[in-house]
């Protein structure tokens, strides 16, 4: 009696704690969705209330789909967002494929170096990279992101997936060089689809930062038709401060694609987090 | 066939491994170490030239560069060691508590409290800006709410409480982490240990402090590593909410924002990418400093506590 009554006790408090904090994490996301939809005046004289039928106005979605090139922004950011996810996924694939399957000399070498990455941010070398993107004549062009995101998240990747690789069956692989498939074969047909669950969790993990980026955009990628949905609502809410409308709903516009984003792939990358794929 | 006795090269390793070698070489690997030259390089008449340790002296021994730097690097730690305090502690409380038997609704849970860490520094910088503004006045409404309005202050106006709040906005965001590793650590804890403290009586509390908190050491160590890492390298949350100049009087400046400024310039200032490099290589030899002292001094004292 005595330990079912502490028991219960304990739940209730964990519950409190739980949603407490729950409210301090969705508050500010909350309170800028709701005023975005609300007319100026509503906006200041009640904060905290719903938009209802007198206060309800799109005044500010208006302008910010006038001024704004958002959708440009959002293609641009959804480019570099798959094309670098392809890339690393493909790319650390099959190097990890290389590093995981075959003895050769310098293997171990070859997988701290390519570990180093893990560790050391790639923005610290950025004034050569942006030199580098000008010499080349990149700079300003989605191909410049891409190759930095790739490259940043090639070495998390090599990690995360030849650890899995390991654990293909040679059986399986062995089998398929007796049916005389060639090593491109049997890594494309037979070790890529094993390792799905793995790339996805890679995937989730990189996805999130590349989207959210705005250090690269700001440096390599200024200009209006190659910016980044983060880049531009940064600079649209830079030049509409005063504009609370506008900026709400520019907010609310830069959380919705990775809102929905997070409810798609939520459970894949808590599953990711929580699988110790990190460790 | 995997035998490395076989003569010859064979070309599939050379494919396989050639596209993420050549990418992530050229451009990370050797814009890095170019970065740490350039540092030794300045610009006269228009020509690069050979410098030495020059830039390093002007950065350390010039009254204005040395007194931004050392402004910068002391602000950055007080960010770091706010996230260490605030961030960790409040991480593996809500884990634990996530991670104990019979929960309902802790899917949900978790996945409301990781939304923050979704979202981009800019909308978080901007909507913390909004909701802390004096003109809106949620924050002093809510503080009025509950009988304490007295204690309202512009915060991010305030020199002395601007970096504090923007580290707290940055914690608020990234609880989500720690929670989440710290979370996976305590399910990996076998239940055997668990119910071999119960029958010595070791329970509740008692159980947390005395068996799950050194078996989930290592991964505290991680993540006050990655913490260390994302902390030195940090500009977006800074330069979203109060720019360039990281203001008021440069009271949020951190390393991030002062290599930005440094090398890209702002406003009438030109960009000078050798000085730039200069920070950048300080950052890096932190940073650097950072993981050795992990890899070497604290993993390696975690491991002794690992199964």
């Amino acid at each position: 009696m005595n330990t079912a009554r502490r028991t219960s006790g304990t739940t209730v408090a964990a519950h409190a704690v739980l949603i407490l904090y729950t409210i301090i994490a969705l508050f500010p996301v909350f309170v800028i969705l709701i005023n975005s939809f609300k007319d100026r005046r509503a906006i200041f004289r009640d904060p905290l209330g719903l938009p209802n039928a007198e206060t309800f106005s799109l005044i500010g979605y208006e302008t910010v789909l006038k001024q704004g090139d958002f959708f440009l922004y959002f293609q641009n950011s959804m480019i570099v967002t798959v094309v670098s996810l392809f890339l690393i996924l493909l790319f650390g694939a099959m190097a990890a494929f290389a590093l995981a399957e075959y003895g050769f000399r310098g293997n171990t070498l070859m997988g701290l170096y390519l570990a180093l990455g893990i560790m050391i941010p790639i923005r610290i070398g950025t004034v050569a990279i942006l030199e580098m993107m000008v010499s080349t004549g990149l700079v300003n062009t989605l191909t410049a992101l891409i190759l930095v995101y790739t490259a940043q998240g090639l070495p998390l990747a090599v990690f995360i997936l030849s650890e899995f690789m390991k654990g293909v069956s040679d059986d399986l692989k062995n089998a398929g060089r007796i049916d005389g498939l060639s090593e491109y074969k049997i890594f494309f047909r037979l070790v890529l689809p094993l390792v799905r669950p793995a790339m996805a969790t890679v995937a989730v993990f990189n996805m999130i930062p590349i989207w959210n980026d705005l250090w690269f955009p700001l440096i390599l990628a200024p200009a209006e038709e190659v910016k980044t949905l983060t880049l531009g609502s940064q600079v649209f809410i830079g030049q509409f401060v005063t504009d609370w409308n506008a900026v709400l709903s520019a907010l609310s516009m830069a959380i919705l694609p990775v809102m929905i984003l997070y409810v798609i792939f939520s459970r894949q990358l808590i599953r990711g987090i929580t699988s110790g794929a990190v460790k | 066939m995997t035998s490395p006795t076989k003569a010859g090269i064979r070309w599939h390793i050379v494919v396989f491994l050639a596209p993420a070698v050549l990418v992530y070489t050229a451009v990370m690997i050797y814009p890095l170490f170019a970065t740490l030259r350039l540092s030794f390089y300045s610009e006269v008449d228009q020509n690069r030239l050979w410098v030495g340790l020059q830039n390093f002296r002007t950065l350390f021994g010039d009254a204005i560069w040395s007194e931004q730097f050392w402004n910068a690097l002391a602000n950055n730690a007080w960010f770091f060691l706010i996230h260490m305090l605030v961030q960790n502690p409040i991480g593996i409380a809500l884990a634990a508590i996530l991670s104990s038997p019979r929960l309902r609704f802790s899917a949900f849970y978790r996945s409301a409290i990781f939304i923050p860490t979704i979202l981009s520094f800019v909308i978080v910088g901007f909507a913390w800006k909004l909701i802390l503004s004096p003109i809106w006045g949620i924050a002093p409404g809510l503080l009025d709410a509950i009988g304490l309005k007295f204690l309202y202050q512009p915060w991010l106006g305030k020199e002395e409480y601007a970096l504090t709040t923007l580290s707290l906005v940055s914690v608020w965001q990234y609880v989500g982490i720690p929670m989440m590793l710290i979370y996976a650590a305590l399910l990996s804890i076998p239940d055997d240990i668990l119910e071999a403290g119960e029958c010595d009586g070791i329970t509740g509390m008692a159980a947390f402090w005395k068996i799950k908190l050194p078996l989930i050491l290592p991964s505290i160590g991680i993540i006050s590593i990655l913490t260390f890492v994302a902390n030195f390298n940090a500009f977006d949350l800074i330069y979203a909410a109060q720019g360039a100049l990281a203001g008021p009087d440069f009271s949020t400046d951190i390393l991030g924002t002062f290599m930005y400024r440094t090398f890209f310039g702002f406003q009438l200032q030109l960009g000078d990418p050798h000085m730039g490099s200069t920070i950048a290589s300080a950052m890096f030899v932190i940073i650097l400093i950072g993981v050795c002292l992990y890899l070497f001094g604290i993993q390696r004292r975690l491991r002794n506590y690992q199964f």
